[in-house]
Formats: C-alpha cells, sequence, structure tokens
C-alpha cells in the first residue's frame, strides 16, 4: 500500500474543512498514512464468495408508523444556533452550494 | 451565424430528468417532526431533524408505502432489500452535514413512465427512483442566509429518467406526465410553488446519428412546467450556439434564473462533488416483503395513460379530451362512473361532452371541484339518456340540467313537473305547423317565392308555441312538407 501523499491529505482536509498548518500536514502524512497501512493488512484477507457487510448486526430496518410528535424542546435546541433573527438561523451567504 | 433550426437539423438534444417528489406523510422521513407547509420557520425540528449528538433515524412506514406505490405505478424492478446511504456535503440547510439519501442499492431501479405527447404515449425509461430526505430552506438576505429547517428531513423520491427524452416539449411532458401520476395514485400533493415537485435538467447535444452522448451541463432551479421548457430550449441553443462557434461544452451545474430568462454557471465549489457516499451505520437494510408488495399491487388503480388511450381507442374521444378527462383521478372517475350508469359505450362521447362543457362549466362557476359535484354520475347518465331518446329536446336538457345541478333533483322528476317533454308525435306537431303558416301568409309566400332564411322563422315559430319542446327533427320534416320546398 503506498504511503498517502501530500496532496491527498490536503484534499481531505479540505473535505473536511480543515484549515492544516505545514506541520499539522506534515504529521497527519505519516499519521493518516499509518492508520490505513494498518487497515490494508485486511486485504489480506480472502473475501472470496463472501457478500459485502455493512451492519455487525444482521437486523432489518425497523419502521415507525406515520405519527406526529411536537418536540417541546425546540426552543432549546435552536439555542445553539452562532446567530438568530426571530425564529430564523443566520448564517453567512453561501451561494451556489448544497442540493 | 448558422441559424438554430439548421443546428438543430444536424445536431439532437439529449435531455435526462432528475425530479424531486416530496412524498405526502404527516411527518418526516426518519424522525417524528410534522410536516405542514408555511409553519412558522423551525418549528418543524427535533433532534433527529437538528442533527443533535445522541440522535437516530428511524424510517417512516408511511414514506415507504408511497415510494413503493410509485415504483410499482412505473414498472420498476423493486429490491428486496435495499440500502440508506449519507451524502456528505457541508451546507446550512443540513446541519448534520449530510443527506441520508440512497446510493448504489435504491429502492427501485429499471422502471418506466408513459409520457402523454400529443395524442400518444411514450414509454421513458425511468434508470432510477430512490428514497432521501429533503433539506432545510435558505434564503438569501445580502450578504447573510436566513435558514428554515422545516423543510429537513421531509420524505422525498428522486427519479431519475434515462437520457431519453429529445426536446424542451418531451421534458415538459415528462414532467407533466409525473405530476399527474403522482397526484394520480396520491403520492404528493406536487403543488410546484410549494416546492414539492422540483426539477433538474441534464441536457447534452450530439450529432445526430450517433450514439455517444455529448457533455453533458446539469441544469438547477426549474421549477414550474414552463420553466423546464424555458431552460432547457435556451441550454440548448447555448451549446448548440457554442459548437458552432468552435467552442466545446464544458461538464458544469448551471443555475436557472426565469426572471431573467438565462442561465449562469454555478460557483464552482473545488472537489464539491465529492459526497463520500457510505452505507448509513444508524440505518440496517430496508427490507420489503411479499405482503407489503401484494397490498401496493392490489390497491393499484388504473393509471392515467392507460385511461388516455382507452378514452381514445374504446370510447373515441378526441386526445384533447381524452387528455383533459384524465387531468384528476376524479374526474376520470366520475366520467368513467357515469358511462357504467348509462350502460351505452357509444354514449361515450355524448356523456363526456356534457361533463366538459355542462358539468365542468357549472362546478367552475360554483367554484367547486368535481368532487363535490352536487350531480352524481347517475343523475347525468339519467339525463344524457333523456335526451338520446327523445324525451326532452337537447336544449331543454340543459336547463335540466342546470336546475338538477342547482337542486339536487333528479332530471327525470325535473321534466315531469315542468312539462318539458319533447312533443314527438306527429298529429300534435302537424296542427302547430298549420297554425304557424296560417298566420304567417307573407312568409309562406316569400319563402315559396325563393327566399331560403325564412325557413328559420317557421322553425322558431313553431318552437315558440310548444315552448322549445318540439322535435326539431320532426318539426323540420314537417314544415319542408307542408311549405312544398
Amino acid at each position: 500500500m503506498p504511503a498517502l501523499t501530500r496532496k491527498e491529505v490536503e484534499e481531505i482536509a479540505l473535505l473536511a474543512r480543515l484549515h492544516l498548518g505545514e506541520d499539522e500536514l506534515a504529521r497527519m502524512e505519516t499519521e493518516l498514512g499509518a492508520i490505513l497501512e494498518h487497515f490494508s493488512s485486511i486485504a489480506a484477507v480472502s473475501t472470496e464468495g463472501v457478500a459485502p457487510m455493512t451492519h455487525a448486526v444482521p437486523i432489518e430496518c425497523p419502521l415507525r408508523s406515520d405519527d406526529v410528535v411536537t418536540w417541546t424542546d425546540a426552543e432549546q435546541g435552536l439555542a445553539g444556533a452562532p446567530k438568530r433573527e426571530g425564529d430564523l438561523i443566520v448564517v453567512p451567504a453561501v451561494i451556489g452550494g448544497g442540493e | 451565424m448558422t441559424e438554430l433550426a439548421e443546428l438543430l437539423e444536424l445536431w439532437e438534444p439529449v435531455i435526462g430528468l432528475e425530479v424531486h417528489v416530496q412524498l405526502a406523510t404527516r411527518s418526516k422521513a426518519f424522525s417524528p417532526a410534522g410536516v405542514v407547509f408555511g409553519a412558522p420557520p423551525n418549528s418543524l425540528v427535533d433532534p433527529t431533524v437538528l442533527g443533535l449528538p445522541g440522535s437516530l433515524p428511524v424510517f417512516n412506514q408511511a414514506a415507504l408505502a408511497l415510494a413503493l406505490k410509485l415504483g410499482v405505478a412505473t414498472g420498476s424492478q423493486i429490491r428486496a432489500k435495499s440500502r440508506f446511504a449519507r451524502k456528505h456535503y457541508f451546507y446550512p440547510d443540513q446541519p448534520k452535514n449530510y443527506q441520508i439519501s440512497q446510493y448504489d442499492e435504491p429502492l427501485c431501479e429499471n422502471g418506466h413512465l408513459d409520457v402523454i405527447i400529443g395524442g400518444a404515449v411514450k414509454r421513458i425509461k425511468l434508470t432510477r427512483i430512490h428514497l432521501e430526505e429533503d433539506a432545510g430552506k435558505l434564503t438569501h438576505v445580502g450578504a447573510m442566509s436566513h435558514v428554515d429547517l422545516n423543510r429537513s428531513g421531509v420524505p422525498l423520491v428522486e427519479v431519475v429518467s434515462a437520457p431519453e427524452l429529445t426536446s424542451s416539449e418531451e421534458a415538459a411532458e415528462f414532467m407533466r406526465s409525473l405530476h399527474r401520476l403522482v397526484r394520480w395514485l396520491e403520492i404528493s400533493e406536487a403543488d410546484m410553488e410549494k416546492g414539492q415537485l422540483r426539477c433538474d435538467a441534464n441536457v447534452s447535444v450530439r450529432l445526430r446519428g450517433e450514439d455517444r452522448l455529448g457533455t453533458r451541463t446539469e441544469l438547477k432551479n426549474i421549477n414550474s412546467f414552463r420553466f423546464v421548457q424555458n431552460a432547457i430550449d435556451h441550454e440548448i441553443a447555448r451549446q448548440l450556439r457554442l459548437i458552432d462557434g468552435g467552442g466545446r461544452v464544458e461538464r458544469e451545474t448551471r443555475l436557472w434564473d426565469a426572471d431573467a430568462g438565462q442561465s449562469a454557471p454555478m460557483r464552482s465549489k473545488e472537489e464539491a462533488n465529492d459526497y463520500r457516499y457510505f452505507p448509513d451505520p444508524d440505518l440496517p437494510v430496508l427490507v420489503v416483503d411479499g405482503p407489503t408488495m401484494g397490498g401496493i399491487l392490489r390497491a393499484q388503480p388504473e393509471l392515467p395513460a392507460a385511461r388516455f388511450q382507452r378514452y381514445q381507442e374504446d370510447i373515441g374521444l378526441s386526445a384533447d379530451d381524452a387528455r383533459t378527462m384524465i387531468g384528476e383521478r376524479a374526474l376520470a372517475e366520475y366520467f368513467d362512473a357515469t358511462c357504467k350508469a348509462h350502460g351505452m359505450l357509444k354514449s361515450g362521447r355524448t356523456i363526456a361532452n356534457w361533463i366538459l362543457t355542462e358539468l365542468l362549466g357549472a362546478l367552475n362557476k360554483a367554484g367547486k371541484g368535481i368532487a363535490e359535484s352536487p350531480m352524481p354520475p347517475e343523475r347525468l347518465a339519467a339525463l344524457v339518456r333523456l335526451v338520446e331518446d327523445g324525451t326532452i329536446s337537447g336544449k331543454i336538457g340543459k336547463e335540466v340540467f342546470e336546475e338538477a345541478f342547482a337542486k339536487g333533483e333528479e332530471p327525470g322528476a325535473i321534466v315531469e313537473r315542468r312539462g318539458v317533454q319533447q312533443i314527438s308525435d306527429e298529429a300534435t306537431l302537424a296542427a302547430v305547423v298549420e297554425e304557424v303558416v296560417a298566420a304567417s301568409p307573407k312568409q309562406t309566400a316569400e319563402y315559396q317565392g325563393g327566399k331560403d332564411s325564412l325557413f328559420g322563422y317557421f322553425v322558431g315559430q313553431v318552437m315558440k308555441k310548444t315552448q322549445g319542446r318540439a322535435n326539431p327533427v320532426i318539426t323540420t320534416d314537417l314544415l319542408k312538407k307542408r311549405l312544398g320546398r
């Protein structure tokens, strides 16, 4: 398994919206590389004929009935927003993103 | 510069649509917060919607049932086991920084939508229909944005068509057909003004005869039937001009500005397309069992495209009338119920005329929908029969209709009470004709002298004397005989 390149570390940092300094980038390159290397040992195990598994416990998705429950602590939940205007949360404009 | 029409002879537009449809549930996809349009901002939230630590999503059974209805109605392959995935992006419309969606194992694949184009039905392949949650709504105000998370977590299906549409008209008809279908199946209100049905389009052009697809652009924010058509037309023209000028289409996302009537590239966000999908560890595999599928299959009504064809082929309605009749499921069902109560297939067109002109007109005037019609199908069928068997004339029929509509009375009873039965007895009518001719010596002489236009005068006189009850066919016959021309 090739070690992580500096460029890959920078890309991952960007995706995670982390601003890393030069020394941090260097440290991450080594540390993330070591983690990846550790996990690469899994690749040595033969998985032929084994279906991919995404959950450790084989359970089905539980379903809930379509009933409304009003949360009484909404105000408390929204209190964590850095800035508000009336009922609305206010954030710096980021045009052109989202779905 | 080459004319656009000339370029279109060489180049073929290829369009694929991605349509988001909100599912009409009472509560959200993964938590019991309510779904209400127009509620006070941020009132429909809970720990799951806000992505607070410790909250866990539990999927809404009703959302699954609605999505399955659409899957079945589009002939899709439905996965017995599908999977939820996290789609990661950072944007304030989704506080947990990912959207729960489906990725490599969607609920439905390889279906089709029957799109009504003109008088025909064109079957467009649907690549997939997957479940996901809606994001919150951002309103940009200067340098700041206002966030309302009421929409966040509302269940959606994303319907993805194959790139098989070849014009903006076809794309708009695809939207109309999908809109009609989801309303028909009561999957969604699909009110576009409320954002309950939203559309993105992938547009490319290729030389006619070429199999490979050209580079596509994605148009976002085309949320009305008209915008779909305008935005796509505009994009096809932009791409053709670009190519004609020696340029190349870049793969990009463009935002449609309906007010300006043009699109502009969205600011490209570096790496923005790396959504790092992975299976959501909070949501185990979604299982659809046999009994659930059986229930949905059994409950499926006759679909609009099938009715559209049946109305044309079996009943002989024009394409326009058939399209109007399937505009709403309740209207189509009213029509079918009236035909059934009447019993004669060949009267379908007559019945359709009564519904489309008299009934819809009266309902419109009264500000009522077809479901609130004070005239039940059986009563309309009875009225149509009274006209067909000659008991009353078509003109009187309209009066009886109005009275039956206003008072909720049986047409037969109205005819009896008002004594407006048509007079078809020849002897009775001959006597009236005799009277009219005797009273109009001048007109008789002129008519017999060649003034054909006077014939209407005689018919009018007979109608006047019989309060409009004279059978017009017999009256015409008798008058012609009596006047000798």
